[in-house]
C-alpha cells in the first residue's frame, strides 16, 4: 500500500458541511485563471472593531453594569453563592431584562430586540468582564427558547418566550436518562396520545433547575424502540402537573446542581407539541445546536475569567517558578485560541455560511483547558487546596477546591469529550463510523 | 466583526494551490533536496511573476501595498507543499525588518529586488549560544573609521547561500539587551564573508554557519541607529514569527490530511483503520490543534498589520502554539501511517522535519511562552 493517490489528495476537505474546495476546481494555469495579482486597494479583510452602533450598545451595557453591579460582582461560583434558582438571581434577570439586555437577539414582538449575534456576543463579554452572575434562566435563554422561536407555534411563542427572558418562569431541560446519555436517541420515556393529551411515563436525569422549574422541554419516544432518531417526539411539560416528581442527585461537589425526575402518567396537552409527532429528534437538534453555540462563546469568557482569577492567586503567592510561568503561559494562549476559533464560527454565522468545527472543538477544547486551569489553581495552593468551602481558613473561600471538583464534570457534560472527538472524526474529517 | 478572508484573499490561495500542486509537487521537493542550491531560481522567478514576493511591500518599492494577511495565505501554501522557496526569509524576515526599520535610501536600495524577486535577502541573528534574543548576539561590530568592522560567526541563517545580502545583528555596545545591538547589511560576496552550507534535518530549506574575517561595512549599511537595532529587529522578528507560524500551520494541515485519507483506505482486521477510534481520536486532536494555531495566526496576522500594542504577544502566542502543534501533529500523523510513515519514501517526514525546523526558528514556544508570560507580567 503506497502513499495516497494524487486524486486522494486533491479531494475536497469537509468543514461541517461547507466544501472547501481545493485548487483544482480553480481549473488554471500556473498563471492562475485570475491572472497575477494586480495592484489593487488595500483589501478590506478582517476586523475586529465594532462599527458606531455596536461601540455605542457596548458603552451603554457597560454604564449599567457599573451603575447595577457596585458592590456586588459575581466571580466564578463558589459553594456558598447565588443559590440556584433563589429569588436574588431571579430578580437579578428581571433587571436584566428591563434593561434590555436578555434575549438581544429574540424577535422584538416576544420581547427580545432583534438585535444580531454580535450584540449577544457583545452582552457576554461585557457581562463576563464585569463579573456579573449568570443569568439563572440559562436553560430557557440558551435551549427552550431558541427551540420555540425555531419550531413554536405563535400561541407557544406568545405564551412562553416573554416569561422566559424576565425569568417568571424557569426552565429545565429533560433529555438525559440513566440508560441514555452519549446515546441520547435510545432514550425510552414514553409519550402515548390519549384524546386531547399525551400520557408520559419514564425517568429523566441530570436536569439543572428542575427544583424550581415550571416548564420542561422533555424529548419522549411516542414510536416503537426501533426506530430510534425516528420515534421521538418533543413536548412541552408543566412541572407542576400531577405525576411529576423532582430528586435531587448530589454531585461529588457535594452539592445537588442536578436533578432526577420521574414522570408518572403525566398528562401533556396536545398543545405542547414542540413540531409534529416523530420530528423530536429535528427539534432536539436546534436545542443542542444552540446549547454548543452559546455555549461556545459563554465557556471562552469563563475561561478568561478563571484565568485571570488564577493569575491574581499566582501573583498573591509570589513564586515565579518557571514551570509554573510555562503553564500559565500556554493556559491563556489557549484561551485566546478559542476565542479566535469563537470568531471565526461567528464570522461564519454573520456570513450565513453552515457552521463550522469550532463549536465542538471549543467545546472540547476547554473542557480540558478548564480541567487543567483548576489542577494548576490547586498545585499554587498546595495542601491549602483540601480545605472545603465552609472551612474559614480555605483560601478564596474554598473556590478553588470547589470549581477543582466541579471541572471533572465539564469533560462529560454537553457531549463527552469521546462523543465531541467522535464527531470531529466522523462529521468533520468524514472518517468511517467506528459502529 | 469579521474574522475570515475575503474573496479575493480566497482567489489567491486557490491560485497559490494550483500553482503550487502543478509546479512543487513531493516528487519536485525531493529532487531538490537533493540538489546542491536546494532551490529552483525559475519556480522562484515564477511565484515573483505572480506577485508573492510583492505583496506586503508599499507600491513605491513595487510591491502590492498588501499585508500580513495576505502574506500568511500563500505561506500556508507553501508550508503544505513543504516548498523549497526563500520567499520566508526575503519576504518574510528580512524584507520586514527593512521595511520597519531601514531608512527611505535603505528601502529603495534594497527593497525593490525583493519585492520583484531579482534578488534574496536574509536575517542573521543565532549564534553559538542558540538563542533568539537580545543576549544571544555577541559578534562584535566595531567602529572603523567612517564604518564598521565585523568579527565573529553567525549560526543557523536560513539561505544565506542563496541570498544576496543579510541583516546581521551584531554588537557595537557591551552588554547583553537589546540596548548596543546594531543591524547592518552586508553583502554575502562581501570579503571576509565565509557561508557554509550545514547538514540539516530539513533538506527542504538550507541552513548556513556564517564567518565574518575582519569584514567592513559602510555607516550607510546600518539599519536603525547605532545601538538601537534590537527595536527594529524586533518588528522584523514580530512579523516573521507570524510568516513561519502560517507556514507551520500549512504543514500541519497537510499532515493531517494525509493521515484522514490513509485512515480511510488503509485496512486491517477487515475495517478501515480509521474506524477504530484510537485512530480516529488522534485525527480529531490533529483537526484541534491545526485549527487553534491557523486561529491564533490569523489573529497575529491581523495584529502586525494593523500595528495594535498587542501584536507583539499576539506573534508569540502564534508561534508558541504553532511550533508544539506542528510537531505534535506531523508526529502523530507518522503514526496514523504505521510502518510506511517511518520509511524515506513516504512523504511523511518532509513535514516532521519541516515541522522541527519552523519549531526551532526564532525561538521554540518554551522561549515565546516565557515571553508571553512576561507580556502577561506574570
Amino acid at each position: 500500500m503506497g502513499p495516497p493517490s494524487k486524486e486522494a489528495l486533491h479531494e475536497p476537505l469537509r468543514l461541517g458541511g461547507t466544501v472547501v474546495v481545493s485548487g483544482l476546481a480553480f481549473a488554471a494555469c500556473d498563471r492562475g485563471v485570475y491572472g497575477p495579482l494586480q495592484r489593487r486597494e488595500r483589501i478590506n479583510g478582517m476586523d475586529f472593531s465594532l462599527n458606531a452602533e455596536q461601540a455605542r450598545f457596548r458603552d451603554e451595557l457597560r454604564a449599567w453594569l457599573r451603575d447595577n453591579l457596585a458592590g456586588s460582582a459575581g466571580r466564578a461560583a463558589a459553594p456558598a453563592d447565588a443559590e440556584e434558582g433563589g429569588e436574588r438571581r431571579r430578580e437579578w434577570q428581571r433587571r436584566v431584562h428591563e434593561a434590555g439586555y436578555a434575549g438581544v437577539s429574540w424577535p422584538v414582538e416576544y420581547g427580545g430586540r432583534g438585535l444580531s449575534l454580535i450584540e449577544s456576543m457583545i452582552v457576554n463579554e461585557e457581562m463576563a468582564r464585569a463579573k456579573a452572575p449568570d443569568l439563572v434562566n440559562v436553560i430557557g435563554l440558551n435551549m427552550a427558547g431558541p427551540t420555540i422561536i425555531h419550531h413554536g407555534t405563535p400561541e407557544q411563542k406568545s405564551k412562553h418566550l416573554r416569561n422566559i427572558l424576565d425569568a417568571t418562569d424557569i426552565w429545565c431541560q429533560g433529555f438525559s436518562e440513566p440508560n441514555s446519555g452519549s446515546d441520547l436517541a435510545s432514550l425510552q420515556t414514553r409519550a402515548v396520545p390519549d384524546g386531547d393529551d399525551f400520557v408520559v411515563n419514564g425517568q429523566k436525569v441530570w436536569t439543572t433547575l428542575g427544583h424550581v422549574a415550571k416548564w420542561c422541554i422533555l424529548l419522549t419516544r411516542t414510536g416503537s424502540a426501533d426506530e430510534k432518531h425516528a420515534g421521538l417526539t418533543y413536548l412541552i411539560v408543566d412541572m407542576q402537573s400531577p405525576g411529576v416528581q423532582v430528586k435531587p442527585l448530589v454531585q461529588l461537589t457535594g452539592d445537588a446542581e442536578f436533578n432526577e425526575i420521574y414522570f408518572t402518567d403525566v398528562r401533556v396537552p396536545r398543545s405542547n407539541l414542540l413540531g409534529g409527532v416523530g420530528e423530536g429528534w429535528r427539534v432536539a437538534m436546534t436545542t443542542l445546536m444552540h446549547e454548543r453555540a452559546t455555549l461556545g462563546v459563554a465557556l471562552q469568557v469563563r475561561s478568561r475569567i478563571a484565568f485571570d482569577d488564577l493569575v491574581t492567586l499566582v501573583r498573591a503567592g509570589g513564586d515565579g517558578n518557571p514551570l509554573l510561568r510555562q503553564k500559565l503561559a500556554q493556559l491563556h494562549i489557549e484561551t485566546e485560541a478559542m476565542r479566535f476559533n469563537g470568531y471565526r464560527g461567528l464570522t461564519r454565522m454573520l456570513r450565513g455560511e453552515p457552521p463550522g468545527p469550532e463549536g465542538s472543538i471549543n467545546k472540547l477544547m476547554w473542557s480540558e483547558v478548564n480541567q487543567r486551569l483548576m489542577d494548576t489553581a490547586l498545585e499554587v495552593l498546595g495542601p491549602a487546596a483540601l480545605l472545603a468551602a465552609g472551612e474559614e481558613s480555605a483560601p478564596d473561600g474554598g473556590r478553588w477546591s470547589y470549581q477543582f471538583l466541579r471541572s471533572r464534570a465539564n469533560s462529560i457534560e454537553g457531549g463527552t469529550s469521546e462523543v465531541l472527538r467522535n464527531i470531529l472524526a466522523e462529521r468533520v474529517l468524514g472518517l468511517p463510523r467506528s459502529r | 466583526m469579521d474574522f475570515g478572508f475575503s474573496e479575493e484573499q480566497e482567489l489567491l490561495r486557490g491560485q497559490a494551490r494550483d500553482f503550487l500542486d502543478r509546479q512543487c509537487p513531493t516528487a519536485v521537493v525531493r529532487t531538490l533536496m537533493a540538489s546542491e542550491r536546494g532551490y529552483d531560481d525559475d519556480m522562484y522567478r515564477r511565484m515573483a511573476e505572480l506577485g508573492w514576493t510583492a505583496i506586503p511591500f508599499p507600491e513605491e518599492f513595487g510591491g502590492l501595498g498588501l499585508g500580513m494577511v495576505d502574506l500568511t495565505v500563500v505561506l500556508e501554501e507553501m508550508g503544505r507543499h513543504v516548498a523549497p522557496a526563500p520567499l520566508q526569509s526575503a519576504v518574510g524576515l528580512a524584507g520586514m525588518t527593512l521595511l520597519h526599520g531601514a531608512s527611505d535610501e535603505q528601502k529603495k536600495r534594497w527593497l525593490p529586488g525583493l519585492a520583484e524577486g531579482t534578488s534574496v535577502g536574509t536575517v542573521a541573528l543565532a549564534e553559538s549560544s542558540g538563542r533568539w534574543d537580545a543576549s544571544g548576539v555577541q559578534l562584535a561590530a566595531r567602529r572603523d573609521g567612517a564604518g564598521y568592522t565585523l568579527n565573529g560567526e553567525k549560526l543557523y541563517v536560513t539561505d544565506a547561500h542563496v541570498a544576496e545580502w543579510m541583516i546581521v545583528a551584531a554588537r557595537t555596545g557591551d552588554g547583553t539587551s537589546g540596548d548596543g545591538v546594531s543591524l547592518f547589511v552586508v553583502d554575502t560576496a562581501a570579503p571576509g564573508v565565509t557561508v557554509r552550507v550545514v547538514k540539516s534535518m530539513d533538506q527542504t530549506r538550507r541552513l548556513c554557519t556564517v564567518s565574518f574575517d575582519a569584514v567592513t561595512v559602510a555607516a550607510d549599511r546600518l539599519v536603525g541607529g547605532e545601538g538601537r537595532g534590537w527595536s527594529v529587529l524586533r518588528k522584523g522578528l514580530d512579523r516573521a514569527l507570524v510568516a513561519i507560524s502560517a507556514e507551520l500551520c500549512g504543514t500541519a494541515q497537510r499532515a493531517m490530511e494525509l493521515s484522514v485519507e490513509y485512515a480511510k483506505t488503509r485496512q486491517q482486521f477487515g475495517r478501515p483503520i480509521g474506524s477504530y477510534q484510537a485512530v480516529a481520536h488522534r485525527c480529531a486532536d490533529m483537526l484541534v490543534q491545526v485549527e487553534s494555531a491557523k486561529s491564533l495566526t490569523y489573529y497575529a496576522a491581523w495584529a502586525v498589520d494593523n500595528d495594535v500594542p498587542e501584536a507583539p504577544l499576539a506573534a508569540a502566542m502564534a508561534k508558541a502554539y504553532a511550533s508544539d502543534a506542528a510537531r505534535l501533529v506531523t508526529g502523530a500523523a507518522i503514526q496514523v501511517h504505521g510502518g510506511i510513515g517511518f520509511t524515506w519514501e513516504h512523504d511523511m517526514h518532509l513535514f516532521f522535519k519541516r515541522a522541527k525546523w519552523g519549531e526551532t526558528t526564532l525561538g521554540d514556544a518554551v522561549f515565546h511562552r516565557e515571553r508571553v508570560a512576561q507580556a502577561l507580567e506574570l
